[in-house]
């Protein structure tokens, strides 16, 4: 495998080094802020003052090149020895400051933003602004901190990934389809709501609820049209997957051809924030997020354990055959998992797109592995253990991210998938067939 | 509308080398899923490594262009063998999950940002090709002819292209006449029938694995010569366009892929032409890149429609189809 | 070894069909309860035990399976039969326990290292490779084939010459399962008991030590056991030893020489056909009271025509 140790250990130092070094920073520059010789432009000649200090991890950068632009006022400026700069300016107004890139050492850039900040020069006649400049994210909070956000935010990806990988193993175990069409249930549920209330205006709650509804219709007419044709048409479980990645193809592109290829927002996508201790905060959005898909797992789980379907789906995920016998009528249990199935994936979707966040047409497929990662840990066709599965991989991909860089932080769970695998093929709650 | 210009461009992709590519590709699908029956969904990840490990040994250790392919074979393999140990046990759905993960891992390894001084991570990698350039035997000029017209560098690479997929052919041919390759579609069958009659499935099952992986990268060499090299590419959608292409042209036989890859290639180009052109002078009422997209969920229908309705592809038999239920 | 089970030399005529032939007699020492030590035993198993959650499959405290004779395991269904069968050829692990082939340990050896070594087994659920011909199917079960190593394969002055006396023998036997005329069509096509028969000659094809059968003659036609049961015997003319799993007891009592019995996963009887099927406890577990009777008279059914 491409050893997660191999991953892990170098970008982890690093990771830690640019965790100290931003803490070294922050401090260095609040005690010598004051002090310090900065590079200092059209001072004596204003009243009001903007200034900056450009570090890479703990380390001023010199000769950075910036721009301070606003109210017909410019000036430029350059970063001293210690990284720092101020410019003396007119008025109290708003001023963009521009860093220029080009004059960044080589493999150094601007991260979290762009490289253009807009001040605002308020009541006390000074500001400071800073560009966050590395390789990896900012990391000025204590790690703990970030521990308990990423778990925290690792919970909620975990249960919206949970409502998406439930479906899919409901469906997996009543039909032994492994549906790769289900991330496209997931984009449908976020586009049908962004079509309803962001294109359409309708109140963001109609929208929600009209895109669950439209799909678990979606996922009914699927199961009508198509996949229950096919099943008595006697197709193997590997024609039918593969019929499944035809159609997953097409309604990726119907996606795009509607909605196009950018992202598109749904509406209150940038909700207040909450400080719970700490550093650490969560938007309002994440704590709805959460507390929807708290409630509809329960729900989910009564309907499981308690409910006759919910039973009878059950029975069938475990022995199909055994259940048509019992009298257990399949088809309609079959058609009900798939409206559940859908309806939830749309959730997912509309909770993901809040997540990201924004929509696109192919989001869906950007999680969809993660989700079979999910239903694979928990055992295939077994839904609690979708759900666990889900947990752990929504926890193991942030928290992974607080070692290794975040444009790789999915290949840490992709890797655990291989590995649980290559122990437990069977998954964590899953049984083992018979031979012969 | 240019009928004309249309008609060639499609036409032209008949020996292109993104044709060739995926020919070769779809061969060492055919190996792996058309007769051990080993859903392989990670085939991009084959390619992105040939791909990739050309392009790399080039730029970072500057190796002549035929080691830069053994190169590329050698990562590939290595690379069957590391996925194949854990997962040739695992029953086919599982494996297909996780050949599709290995492949996504891979992609997103080559895009990191962590390598960048060796991947290129976004941008890719370009400007690799000077090795293979300088032993082309073709001096300047034109070669071919009408819609096939190309500059030497482009026919060097089609030659190239086209003597890999004949020797890949041969190989699969003599192979699937052999007991080698019975053993191979009884595993497809019944894996557990043939082991019961003392065969080493998972040997045999490797065997394959690595075979139509090499195919792979080979493809996914000839995929990056004549251009670049760029992360996007290697993406899912590229496994199952290589599927659509094997199914199309009969996944358990051996010109199959070969057929299936030139009449996808032809078709794509032929509707990514049409399509917006028809948008264009206002007979379809959408966009130009509304119209562009169109073919794609054409693609998409027709590999429906090719697994439901003649999953034997093209050229296979009836009697032969290669679905294990 | 026991002067009974001497192999016989095979007789220069064709045997004469329903010619009773003698069993083989004295296979164990002592008194036959189960696990009982045999005088030469091709596998002896110690302590195997198989569970599925919380369900024991199987819990064989000792059994010995004597060399060149036919031995019958039956049992109710569930008894453990087939798990015990998964587990002696390599496609099951047990939670614990050992046993051993022709002297030779087999715990932990993987199935196709146990067929190699001469024992070969049939699937209770046949398994025909559908998509191949039975000839095709009938081919693979050679040993040792040249042309199934890689590069080999590739050359095919290699293997042609093997291949054709693969092909002779796959023929020979093929006439004598009555499937000859069948070789060149798909296995999917065959029907139901005309797989089990393939299956059977195709495990044949490996000249085997020791042949695991499965429920051999489920689905297969009365005329047609007959002569199966004739191969079965000739089996252990040619010096092979069969084990097989058979609910029929008219079979049983026909053919083997030694009789296990399984419930529950355990061993609960053993012994020569005859005197097993006396055993109380055999009969109160398996037989039932009445299995001399016809089941028509059991029903009542039988009688109640007789008088329309
Ligand atoms: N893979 C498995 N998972 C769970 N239980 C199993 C498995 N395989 C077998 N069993 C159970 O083990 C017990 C023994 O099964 P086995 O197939 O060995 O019976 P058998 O004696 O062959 O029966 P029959 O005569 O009906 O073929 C049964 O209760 C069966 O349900
Ligand atoms: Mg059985």
């Amino acid at each position: 495998m491409s050893s997660p140790g191999l991953i892990s250990t170098r970008p982890r130092t690093m990771r830690l080094l640019a965790i100290f070094g931003f803490a070294l920073a922050a401090i260095a520059f609040f005690s010598t802020a004051p002090a310090a010789h900065a590079d200092e432009v059209g001072l004596e000649d204003n009243p009001f003052r903007v200034s900056g200090n450009v570090q890479f991890n703990g380390d001023p950068l010199e000769d950075v090149k910036l721009t301070v632009e606003g109210g017909g006022y410019k000036a430029e400026v350059e970063t001293d020895a210690e990284g720092q700069w101020r410019v003396g300016v007119p008025e109290k107004a708003e001023y963009k400051v521009t860093l220029d890139e080009s004059t960044l050492p080589d493999g150094v850039a601007v991260v979290e933003g762009s490289n253009e900040q807009t001040v605002e020069v308020g009541p006390g006649g000074r500001v400071t602004t800073n560009f966050f400049i590395g390789k990896g994210e900012r990391n000025v909070t204590p790690f703990i901190d970030q521990l308990v956000e990423r778990l925290v935010s690792g919970l909620n990806f975990g249960l919206m990934l949970g409502l998406a990988a439930v479906g899919l193993s409901l469906v997996f175990g009543t039909t032994g389809l492994s549906n790769f069409a289900h991330a496209e249930m997931v984009t449908f549920g976020a586009v049908i709501a962004w079509f309803f209330s962001a294109a359409l205006g309708l109140p963001l709650w109609l929208g929600i609820t009209l895109a669950l509804v439209l799909s678990g219709v979606f996922g009914f007419l699927m199961d009508a049209g198509i996949w229950r044709p096919l099943r008595k048409r006697g197709l193997g479980t590997v024609q039918l997957m593969i019929v499944s990645i035809g159609l997953s193809l097409a309604l990726r592109y119907v996606f795009q051809f509607f909605i196009g290829g950018g992202t598109r927002q749904l509406p209150g996508s940038n909700s207040p924030e909450i400080q719970l201790f700490g550093s650490v905060s969560l938007t309002v959005i994440d704590l709805v997020s959460m507390g929807i898909s708290i409630v509809v797992i329960a729900a989910l789980a009564f309907f499981l354990l308690f409910t006759r379907i919910g039973k009878a789906t059950r029975a069938i995920s475990d022995n199909p055959s055994l259940a048509a016998a019992s009298g257990i009528n399949v088809d309609r249990v079959v058609r009900i998992v798939w409206i559940l199935a859908t309806a939830l994936a749309g959730l997912a979707g509309v909770l993901y797109a809040y997540y990201r966040p924004g929509l696109k047409w192919d989001m869906g497929a950007q999680i969809l592995l993660l989700v079979f990662a999910a239903v694979t840990l928990g055992g295939l066709g077994t839904a609690f253990g979708a759900l666990v599965g889900a947990i752990i991989v929504g926890i193991l991909v942030e928290i992974s991210s607080l070692w290794i860089p975040a444009d790789l932080k999915y290949v840490g769970a992709l890797v655990v998938l291989i590995l649980i695998l290559l122990f437990r093929p069977q998954g964590i709650l899953g049984r083992r067939e018979r031979i012969g | 509308m240019d009928w004309g210009q249309i008609l060639s461009n499609s036409a032209s992709f008949i020996i292109a080398p993104a044709t060739i590519a995926y020919a070769l590709a779809a061969v060492g699908l055919s190996v792996q899923f058309g007769y051990a029956g080993l859903l392989n969904m990670g085939i991009a990840g084959f390619m992105a490594l040939g791909a990739y490990g050309y392009a790399i040994s080039s730029i970072t250790f500057g190796l002549p262009w035929y080691l830069c392919i053994v190169v590329a074979i050698a990562a590939s393999v290595v690379y069957a063998l590391i996925l194949g140990i854990p997962t040739l046990r695992l029953r086919g759905d599982y494996l297909a999950i996780v050949t599709i993960a290995g492949a996504e891992v891979l992609r997103l390894l080559f895009l990191t940002s962590s390598f960048d001084q060796y991947t290129g991570s976004a941008d890719g990698l370009t400007g690799y090709q000077g090795s293979f350039r300088d032993s082309n035997p073709f001096p300047r000029g034109s070669y071919g002819f009408g819609p096939w017209t190309m500059n030497e560098n482009q026919a060097w690479v089609t030659v190239i292209g086209l003597v890999l997929l004949a020797i890949a052919v041969t190989i699969v041919f003599l192979l699937m006449r052999s007991p080698w390759g019975r053993v191979l579609k009884g595993i497809r069958e019944d894996e557990d029938a043939v082991r019961a009659l003392g065969k080493n499935v998972f040997a045999f099952k490797m065997q394959a694995l690595v075979l139509g992986g090499i195919f792979g990268a080979l493809g996914g060499v000839i995929y990056a010569l004549p251009s670049s090299v760029n992360p996007g590419s290697y993406v899912t959608s590229l496994t199952f366009f290589v599927y659509t292409a094997l199914l199309l042209g009969g996944a358990a036989t051996i010109f199959g892929p070969v057929l299936g890859s030139v009449v996808f290639w032809v078709l794509q180009t032929f509707l990514g032409n049409v399509l917006p052109a028809l948008a264009g002078i206002g007979i379809l009422p959408v966009s130009s890149s509304q119209a562009s997209t169109l073919r794609f969920i054409l693609v998409g229908v027709a590999l429906m429609l090719i697994v439901i309705f003649r999953p034997q592809g093209i050229l296979g038999n009836k009697k032969e189809l290669t679905f294990v239920k | 070894m026991s002067s009974d089970s001497t192999p016989v030399p095979a007789p220069a005529a064709p045997p004469v069909p329903h010619a009773p032939r003698p069993k083989s007699t004295g296979l164990h020492k002592g008194e036959a309860v189960p696990g009982v030590a045999k005088v030469d035993p091709i596998i002896i198993a110690d302590g195997v035990r198989r569970t599925f959650g919380g369900l024991t499959a199987v819990d064989v405290d000792h059994v010995e399976i004597p060399r060149n004779a036919i031995t019958a395991l039956i049992g109710p269904n569930g008894a453990g039969k087939t798990t015990l069968f998964n587990l002696l050829t390599g496609f099951d692990k047990p939670d614990a326990g050992s046993w051993s082939f022709d002297g030779k340990s087999l715990s932990g050896v993987p199935a196709y290292k146990v067929a190699r070594m001469g024992q070969v087994r049939t699937f209770q659920l046949t398994k025909a490779l559908g998509l191949l011909t039975v000839l095709e199917n009938m081919k693979l079960g050679a040993k040792g084939q040249s042309g199934e190593h890689f590069f080999q394969g590739l050359i095919p002055g290699i293997w042609r010459k093997q291949e054709k006396s693969i092909e002779a023998k796959a023929h020979d036997l093929l006439r004598k399962f009555k499937l000859d005329a069948k070789q060149a069509d798909f296995a999917a096509s065959l029907s139901g008991g005309q797989r089990k028969l393939l299956e059977m000659a195709r495990a044949l094809m490996s000249d085997p030590v020791l042949v695991m059968l499965d429920e051999p003659m489920a689905g297969v036609n009365p005329a047609l056991t007959q002569s199966l049961l004739d191969h079965i015997l000739d089996l252990k003319d040619e010096g092979m030893t069969v084990l097989f799993v058979e609910h029929d007891m008219h079979m049983v009592r026909h053919i083997a020489d030694w009789v296990i019995v399984m419930a529950e996963g355990k061993v609960v009887a053993e012994g020569p056909p005859l005197e097993v099927m006396q055993n109380p406890a055999v009969i109160d577990a398996y037989l039932g009271a009445h299995q001399e009777i016809d089941l028509g008279e059991i029903t009542g059914r039988y009688h109640a025509e007789e008088k329309n």
